[in-house]
């Protein structure tokens, strides 16, 4: 099977550079566009294979794979079998390109009736990132992932205990499905920057993907940081580790994306801009796989290996030296002779925002490379601990937050005087409001960072009610539906726009919760004997007595802790920390049994007001004295001592007789194991009766909650923002670039209705935009209908032209 | 005032607004980190000042003190001489004897005394482990 996936994997890089080149070689020629087309999918599939096969391998602990032995046992838990595959070096390389070969799939189907001259260039830079990764595998010294083994082991080393978490089986390819997909728009940009065709055209083609992008590599880094919360037995979710802020890094420039392109699209500014910003964030995100994987930088992540990094860094140069050629060559092509008309219009916040969001990427950035910087000029290695970035970043995002209430309320172009104070009446009321009721009834006011940013919450969630609120109260008036039912349309007419904001009401929510959990956090380590309490902001805990639990695997020494608000009992917590046995190696004495790794399993008490979390380090002293005595007792039991059990004389016999018949040596290892898995389980359970304290680390985190609901809020917002509008689900697919063109306007036309009914346009302002939009869209509409004869402006041929399918409101 | 003198007023504004924000990040960094050593580097060194350690736990050398723990640490190639270490507070899980730590702290009388909390716990390369962000 192996050798049959390295020559699926020798011929998924054949298609990748074929696909390349036929797509440059078949510019203007349709046929061989379509070719390259499909070798594009067939290099999917045959990356689908190879990873279905080492899959299977997993599945089947076929441990000729060198993969599946050193990342993989039989005792590993099926699921977590499945996932093994990304702990390695070479399956995280195996999944980079298969994702690769997915998004690239789906973008050049999206697009293959439109954008003809740009295509076959973004095929070729798809591919060649393709070509790269594939190419790593095939030819890089040890990351090939069909590598084999011999002689084949019986059993394989096992997943570290600490990563068999629900969240590591979907962590990683998260992250690396959003790292992957800024592939497509960075491809497309590339394409648009060579052929000239630099306005919106790649930017509505490839919005969706950056917004896949961009959730996925959110939802990774949700994910991570639940690990770390419930798993890492630090109680912390966030810690400025080099490659968290690998993985935070592309998703900031990917925001600040996000919001300029919208800029681009309506108001044609912004393009060099967006070119920079969108090589800036690919090249983050292939920074962030260089990081793990190049143990340049001190980090919990960072491993011994190291074999692709220098690659991936080549590719990085190759990238940024490439695409800033690229961008100083188009210049010209790239200036707009429109400017921002107003600083209090949308796009100037949306540019504020941008300088925000690149200027905290700016700091992370120095900040995780400072180690390397302060080699270069000091010659010492130093490092900048969280209080550095928190420095920084707070502040940052504070004003974010700000911004992030401005903007919404802002209509395009300009807001005037009248408008603005009618819009921000009621938002800096609230927020003025509940800054003085924190400040009167809390001690918010002695933290003015976090003051500051529950004041601004307090704003922007104001804001953005108030939004829903005129929006479904001016479609109320347009069409006549009832209160919800017109909230619900206005959403599902407006999904950019209402699913953007449901985005920014997740993310104020999950600031709020960073906010409180930093600030007001109460966190104490404290020794408890069994029956001690201890008393934490306002809750009794009590040691109740200690667990000990015994499986396959594992020995779990933990605790029953009862929980007491106001004298009432609330619950009880079962804090534990778990030793794994060592797999795939020969056991010598019973303290080997207590060898292995070790994870906590944190006691936590959710609740809206604040988490009460409980992690515990089992103070296993005793235990572990006597099982050195245990040891020692078993060691003179085979060496046939005095007063030995029948067992021992058996097992001694045994042995003897082992060391001249080999056939016998298997039998008497496995007496010899079982004997002493026994008496380490005798010993292990000796624990409940031992009174030694315990060290109990306590915290409690207030709003802590909020920050898991905030994101899966903003998760929630963008899958609002990517569902196809409805009745163009079928036929969203084949649309042509002049049909996406058309519709763009359209939806331009029925923001600035909502934006005048809404009372954020004057009468005045509301009339020159309109007239201005509907001449516009009557252009687009002259030049298809006249043009029956003449080509439609982007495309190279004719082509099937769709029925009309836009819906007006 | 005419539009493209104020565009330049503007971008002037801003690049100051970026310089200084670039002069912050230089002058803090430089003065807020730590320096990174070895543990053979860090025997005989000035008590005060505040290092960040990476090196070896020697295998079978920790041992509870008081509230804390009392371990001995060497070089991360596993040579040179030794150094004994304290740190209060609760340890991270893939912590034991052979891996490798970092932890920020200071050396008084001869032993590196650590700060809570800074105590990271490297997994060990058997696990070559996922590809986290």
């Amino acid at each position: 099977m192996a050798s049959l996936g390295s020559a699926l994997l020798a011929l998924a890089f054949l298609a990748a550079v074929t696909a390349g080149a036929l797509a440059l070689a078949g510019r203007g020629d349709e046929r061989r566009l379509r070719i390259s087309r499909r070798v594009v999918y067939a290099f999917c599939a045959l990356l689908t294979a190879c990873v279905a096969i080492i899959e299977i391998a997993f599945a089947g602990d076929d441990f000729s794979f060198s993969l599946v032995a050193e990342h993989s046992s039989i005792e590993t838990p099926s699921g977590y079998k499945l996932a093994a595959m990304w702990s390695s070096q070479e399956g995280s390389l195996l999944l980079w390109a298969w994702v690769l070969s997915i998004a690239a799939s789906a973008a050049l189907y999206a697009t293959r009736n439109k954008l003809r001259e740009l295509v076959p260039w973004a095929t070729a830079a798809m591919m060649g990132v393709a070509a790269f990764f594939t190419g790593l595998m095939l030819f890089a010294p040890d990351v090939n992932p069909f590598a084999t083994t011999s002689p084949v082991p019986a059993d394989g080393v096992g997943l570290t205990p600490l990563l068999q978490h629900p969240s590591m089986m979907i962590h990683p390819p998260m992250l690396y499905s959003g790292y992957v997909a800024f592939t497509v728009p960075f491809a497309f940009a590339i394409g648009a920057l060579v052929t000239r065709r630099l306005d919106a055209e790649w930017i509505r083609a490839t919005r969706r993907f950056a917004l896949i992008a961009w959730a996925f590599l959110g939802f990774g880094l949700l994910l991570g940081a639940r690990w770390s919360y419930t798993e890492l037995g630090w109680g912390g979710y966030w810690a400025w580790d080099p490659v968290e802020n690998a993985a935070l890094m592309p998703w900031l420039l990917g925001t600040a994306f996000l919001h300029s392109i919208m800029v681009q699209e309506k108001r044609g500014i912004l393009k060099v801009w967006n070119a920079c910003l969108i090589v800036g964030t690919f090249s983050m995100a292939l920074l962030g796989t260089f990081l793990v994987r190049s143990g340049v930088l001190q980090s919990i992540h960072a491993f011994g290996d190291n074999t692709v990094g220098p690659y991936v860094l080549g590719l990085i140069g190759v990238v940024l030296i490439g695409s800033t050629a690229l961008i100083v060559s188009r210049l010209d092509d790239l200036r707009s002779p429109k400017r921002i008309d107003s600083l209090a219009s949308r796009e100037a916040v949306f540019l504020v925002n941008n300088l925000l969001l690149v200027g905290m990427t700016a700091v992370i950035f120095w900040g995780t490379f400072f180690p390397l910087i302060s080699e270069l000029f000091t010659g010492e290695k130093a490092s900048l601990a969280a209080p550095w970035f928190d420095r920084y970043t707070t502040p940052l995002a504070i004003l974010l937050v700000l911004f992030t209430g401005i903007g919404p309320l802002l209509a395009w172009r300009r807001i005037s005087w009248e408008s603005a104070k009618r819009v921000f009446r009621v938002p800096a009321a609230v927020a003025a409001a509940v800054a003085v009721a924190l400040v009167l009834f809390t001690d918010a006011g002695d933290k003015p960072w976090a003051l500051a940013l529950f004041a601004f919450a307090a704003f922007a969630l104001t804001g953005l009610a108030q939004e829903f609120w005129t929006g479904a109260a001016a479609r109320r008036r347009l069409s006549g539906e009832p209160g919800a039912q017109a909230l619900v349309g206005l959403v599902s007419r407006n999904r950019r726009r209402y699913g953007g904001y449901i985005v920014h009401v997740g993310i104020v929510v999950l600031l709020i919760g960073v906010a409180a959990s930093s600030s007001f956090q109460t966190n104490r380590d404290v020794d408890l004997r069994p029956g001690e309490s201890v008393v934490v902001d306002g809750r009794t805990i009590t040691y109740v007595k200690p667990t000990v639990a015994v499986d396959e695997e594992k020995f779990t020494f933990g605790s029953l802790l009862r929980i007491e608000e106001d004298g009432e009992v609330v619950g009880y917590l079962r804090p534990s920390q778990r030793f794994f046995r060592p797999t795939g190696q020969e056991t010598g004495t019973i303290g080997s049994f207590f060898a292995g790794e070790a994870t906590s399993e944190v006691g936590l008490r959710p609740g809206a007001g604040s988490d009460l979390w409980i992690a515990e380090r089992p103070n296993i002293a005793a235990v572990q004295r006597r099982v050195r005595a245990a040891d020692q007792g078993f060691r003179a039991c085979i060496q046939g001592a005095p007063g030995t059990p029948e067992q021992c004389k058996a097992l001694r016999a045994l042995m003897l007789a082992a060391q001249s018949n080999p056939s016998l040596q298997a039998g008497a290892l496995e007496q010899i194991t079982k004997l002493q898995g026994l008496a380490a389980e005798r010993v292990a359970r000796t624990y409940l009766t031992d009174t030694a304290p315990s060290t109990f680390k306590v915290i409690v985190d207030p709003l802590v909650t909020w920050m898991w609901i905030g994101a899966l809020i903003a998760l929630a917002g963008a899958l609002i923002a990517l569902w196809p509008a409805r009745g163009r689900r079928r036929g969203a697919l084949v649309r042509t670039e002049a049909d996406a063109r058309k519709e763009a306007k359209y939806r331009e036309i029925r923001d600035a209705e909502l934006d005048h009914a809404a009372g954020k346009l004057s009468d005045e302002d509301f009339a020159a935009l309109d007239a201005e939009l509907r001449r516009e869209a009557l252009e687009i509409l002259d030049r298809e209908n006249g043009g029956g004869a003449k080509a439609p402006a982007n495309g190279n041929g004719p082509h099937p032209r769709e029925p009309e399918k836009i819906e007006q409101s | 005032m005419d539009p493209q003198r104020k565009r330049k007023i503007r971008l002037v504004v801003a690049l100051s607004v970026a310089v200084l924000l670039a002069v912050a990040l230089v002058y803090t960094s430089f003065s807020a980190s730590t320096e990174a050593k070895e543990p053979s580097q860090l025997i005989g060194a000035s008590p005060g000042t505040s290092y960040e350690m990476t090196g070896r736990v020697v295998k079978g050398s920790i041992r509870r003190e008081g509230n804390g723990i009392a371990f001995r640490v060497v070089d991360r190639d596993g040579k040179g001489k030794s150094l004994p270490v304290t740190y209060e507070g609760t340890v991270p899980d893939p912590f034991r004897g052979g891996r490798e730590i970092v932890l920020t702290g200071t050396v008084e009388n001869g032993t590196f005394v650590g700060e809570p909390e800074t105590l990271i716990t490297k997994c060990p390369s058997k696990f070559t482990t996922k590809s986290d962000g």
